[in-house]
């Protein structure tokens, strides 16, 4: 017995040691952190401990700044990717010609690098000297003005931010609900058109309530996914997202540990921290929520 | 309703393009179905009845032919337009739906002058139930209920529209033995109290037999023979017909025509008036054999099975067709066990003959 | 014999709802499909347009006459473009193949061991997947600082190797590999570890093949580790390698070569895809629905 939990535990070592060394100390570091008050990376010291780095990030009008941006894009892709990819996985799941092509095609941005294809979007929307760029110049036909939706105004920015995070969202929410939708039986449906149940009926009374919980899972990790967003951002926006009004939590936790603003992991901890609470908060309230709406 | 099937036929193409040949699932089928009665769809599983089924409630679209429900030429009406109601084989109940949720769903979409209160609905879904006997169960989920208890709340979904015709997929195969014997009953007092017209698909020949009206007895799409339930057995069209019914299976000769007697291997066993000299297939039902020490078919006896009310003798022959002659003699009559050989004579209505190449039956006096 | 004409307005109008509905839907799965492949459209296109030809653009052009492959050498000369992509290629098979050994070990262990505190340890493990990386980060880029693995590949795998989801769906995989098996191999005196070689992962294949292709595009993806941890160019990876090239490479607005660059960086991973598009596919929900 005594050699065999022995053998157990040398099958576990390399997980203890890798999750020991790089989550479960780090877990309690980022706290003692938080509270140290001061904290110098070159000399590794401290005046004292406290609530002033929270106190000091919640003052942080970059850090507001974020916040606010996060928020905003968090409420407006989570329902927009959602509703729509649910929209394009009911299409896929009612042909049946071309079905697998377009299953794959738009599978594409999931295989693909964030900050490449960031870039691509860039040069679409960005006004330059040279040229006002493609979308403007669809804008132009229509009868718009040209916006520069890289340096430009605000909403614009957040605008491409939006379009650019639901692009990157879309294939997955899209392969999951797709899946979910082909393995509610069949039978239904048949019983159903034999009742003569009209189509939205069938939708909101059969289809619905058999893939809520698949819908409810992709909201729930929709919205803890995009509160992390930060590399669309940088793909858009280039590193100095401060600058250009356009950082989100994690890129203000990142900015604060590292680069021209770094060497503060205080501050750093203090807004990583924050972060986690926002993330645990709204996913329980999610959870409450889908306890009541979903049926198992 | 009246139900009239025209040369009715379903093709598959197959879907592998390269390949040219066709899957014939129903081929000319042509009947027409007294109203008000029970119907069995029996055969083998792929005989085409379950497409057949498919093809009356409208889920798949007929090749060619004709459906008519009454006087209506349904065939390309769309299912929600044919007023059929449908219990498929795993109940297909709402798993997220109360009974009577499931009940009323079907009432919810009434459009039109049709549309009924929710009062009216609530009132109709009981009655449904009342009638299949689930109405104690009106607050509980599917997941709650058994496999029998799942079927009646499915059967009264399919009933609470009042449809023109009651088409059952399978409807006992998901219960257990006890169960199904219960539960066949029970569709058999619905359809009674209803006299909606009621086609049931089923590949349980005793099922089959034990609550329909008529039966219909299909193979590879083709419809082999329809007809009461006693008639088919008592009187098979071919040799497809006699096997598929009937438990224990009819026991199955290679046999000989001679000179207007029916030979199997040396014995004559029947006197056959009015057939040529051929082949033949010779079926004999495990109830035609009686036991005669002078018998005229000997076979060798390989065990006695002790039923009860009968006695099942179990023996062999050289020109039998399978593993063993299953004879059903009453128990009075006492077979000598210490004795390596049987003797019975044989009841010539419970003999039938079937030609060797077209396996159909050849009738003689 | 009035009813027969109803049938047939009624067959007729269900038809044509169809038609409609059946135009409308491919239409619409057409338009996010453009959606979808514009850029990618784009991305080639812009970067076989000349350097020049671009530039004089002033409204896009959606095609071009005199597609050239100037940029792409321009991508790999004027940027170490071949040294982001050896550098990606390494990480990602080292951070990978250790993933695998640690992950089927402890995986081993939680389904087919029996050991004292079991239970507590995998429901610790179960409770690590909450955390989010972010969390973590900072202090270990502490850590990888101290122990000055800054622009070391040790530095930019360690992090990465463990993942407590995989070991939760692989552990799952094993558990559902019948326990008689196991005592066979035990009776015939197969070792664990053969019997974890030879027989557990043989079985469980389809899912190692799905945490594979997943780590892959996780590490082949991977942007902000690595930015924190390198920033000596000999060691960006493809992504950081990126935005080095967005922020100041090609000397400022060279965009066809910018594309030609994402092109490159881009064209792997989908050709992985196009190759393993069924497992990717499947690996990829399966992996999001356990969770």
């Amino acid at each position: 017995m005594k050699k065999s939990n022995i053998k157990a535990w040398l099958y576990l070592l390399p997980a203890l040691v890798f999750l020991g060394v790089f989550m479960v100390y780090p877990l309690f570091d980022v706290v003692v952190y938080s509270f140290e008050e001061g904290y110098n990376s070159a000399s590794q010291s401290f005046f004292g401990t406290g609530l002033y780095n929270f106190s000091y990030v919640l003052h942080d009008p970059y850090f507001l700044q974020a916040v606010k941006n996060t928020f905003i894009l968090v409420i407006i892709t989570v329902p927009v990717s959602t509703g729509l990819s649910l929209l394009i996985s009911l299409a896929l799941s009612s042909i049946q010609k071309l079905k697998d092509l377009f299953q794959t095609l738009y599978f594409l941005p999931y295989v693909t690098n964030t900050l490449a294809v960031g870039l691509v979007f860039m040069i679409l929307f960005k006004k330059t000297a040279y040229s006002d760029g493609l979308i403007n110049l669809l804008i132009n036909i229509f009868g718009g003005q040209s916006v520069d939706f890289i340096e430009g105004p605000y909403w614009a920015k957040m605008l491409v931010l939006c379009i650019y995070t639901i692009w990157i969202v879309m294939p997955f929410k899209i392969l999951i609900l797709t899946s979910s939708l082909a393995s509610v039986n069949q039978d239904y449906y048949k019983v159903a058109k034999v009742d003569a149940t009209p189509k939205w009926r069938v939708f909101t009374k059969i289809t619905l309530p058999m893939i809520s919980p698949m819908l409810f899972y992709l909201i729930i990790t929709g919205f803890i996914g995009a509160f992390k967003a930060y590399s669309d951002a940088v793909a858009l926006f280039g590193v100095n997202l401060n600058a250009q009004g356009m950082n989100t939590i994690v890129g203000y936790v990142l900015d604060m540990l590292y680069g021209n603003s770094g060497g503060y992991p205080s501050y750093a901890s203090a807004a990583a921290l924050i972060l986690f609470a926002i993330v645990l908060t709204v996913t329980v309230i999610n959870l409450l929520v889908s306890k009541k709406k979903v049926y198992y | 309703m009246k139900i009239v099937l025209e040369h009715l036929t379903k093709i598959y193409p197959n879907r592998n393009r390269k390949i040219k040949d066709e899957k014939i699932a129903v081929n000319d089928f042509t009947f027409e179905i007294p109203d008000g009665k029970l119907i069995g769809l029996l055969g083998p599983s792929g005989c085409g009845k379950s497409t057949t089924l498919n093809l009356i409630c409208g889920l798949e679209d007929a090749t060619s032919g004709k459906i008519f429900f009454g006087e209506d030429d349904v065939t390309k009406a769309p299912p929600e337009n044919r007023g059929v109601g449908m219990v498929f084989q795993n109940y297909a109940l709402y798993p997220h739906m109360t009974v009577e949720q499931n009940i009323m769903f079907p009432l919810g979409n009434l459009k039109g002058e049709a549309k009924l209160s929710k009062e009216q609905m609530k009132a109709k879904a009981l009655e449904a139930a009342k009638l299949v006997q689930i109405d104690e169960y009106m607050e509980r989920k599917p997941a709650e209920l058994s496999g029998g208890q799942q079927q009646r709340v499915a059967i009264a979904r399919a009933l609470v529209k009042l449809p023109r015709v009651l088409l059952l997929d399978e409807p006992l195969s998901n219960l257990d033995a006890r169960l199904r014997l219960q539960t066949r009953e029970e569709i058999r007092r619905i359809q009674r109290e209803t006299q909606i017209t009621t086609i049931f698909v089923t590949h349980d020949q005793e099922e089959a037999m034990s609550i329909s009206d008529m039966i219909v007895v299909m193979e590879t799409g083709v419809v082999q023979q329809i007809g009461k339930p006693q008639e088919v057995y008592d009187d098979p069209k071919n040799l497809f017909v006699a096997k598929f019914l009937g438990t224990p299976p009819i026991n199955v000769f290679d046999g000989e025509v001679k000179g207007e007697k029916l030979y199997i291997g040396e014995c004559a066993v029947l006197d056959v008036k009015g057939v040529a000299d051929q082949p033949v297939f010779i079926g004999i039902r495990p109830e035609g054999f009686v036991l005669a020490d002078d018998g005229v078919f000997e076979c060798k006896l390989s065990s006695v099975e002790v039923m009860g009310r009968d006695t099942s003798v179990v023996s062999k022959h050289d020109a039998l067709l399978g593993t063993e002659i299953r004879s059903i003699i009453p128990a009075e009559n006492k077979v000598d066990t210490s004795s390596p050989v049987v003797r019975f004579n044989l009841k010539p209505a419970k003999v039938h003959i079937f030609n060797k190449e077209t396996t159909e039956r050849i009738y003689f006096e | 014999m009035g009813n027969n004409i109803d049938y047939k307005q009624k067959e007729i109008a269900a038809k044509r709802r169809n038609r409609i509905f059946k135009t409308v839907v491919y239409v619409f799965l057409c338009i996010w499909g453009l959606v979808v492949l514009f850029p990618f459209y784009w991305m080639i296109l812009t970067s076989i347009k000349g350097y020049g030809a671009y530039n004089s653009e002033y409204i896009p052009q959606l095609f071009t006459t005199s597609p050239t492959l100037q940029n792409y050498f321009e991508a790999f000369n004027a940027v170490p473009l071949g040294k982001y992509f050896s550098n990606t290629l390494i990480f990602t098979l080292i951070t990978t193949a250790l993933m695998l050994i640690v992950i089927v070990l402890s995986a081993f262990a939680f389904s087919r061991l029996e050991f004292r505190g079991k239970n507590l340890v995998f429901t610790l493990f179960l409770a690590l997947m909450m955390i989010p990386n972010e969390l973590v980060i900072i202090t270990n880029f502490q850590t990888i600082t101290n122990m000055g693995l800054r622009n070391t590949f040790l530095g930019l795998i360690l992090p990465s190797v463990t993942s407590v989801f995989y070991i939760y769906l692989l552990k799952e995989n094993f558990e559902q590999i019948p326990d008689e098996l196991y005592k066979v191999a035990k009776v015939d005196g197969t070792s664990d570890l053969k019997y974890l070689l030879k027989v557990m992962v043989p079985i469980c294949r389809p899912t190692i093949v799905t945490v594979v292709i997943l780590k892959v595009i996780e590490c082949w993806n991977s942007y902000v580790w690595p930015r924190l941890i390198t920033d000596n160019q000999a060691y960006f990876l493809v992504s950081n390698g990126i935005q080095e090239i967005r922020e100041n490479g090609f000397g400022r607005e060279n965009i066809p070569a910018m594309m030609a660059a994402v092109v490159v960086i881009s064209i792997p991973l989908i050709i992985l895809f196009l190759i393993f598009r069924k497992k990717i596919m499947a690996g990829v929900s399966r992996g999001g629905t356990k969770g």
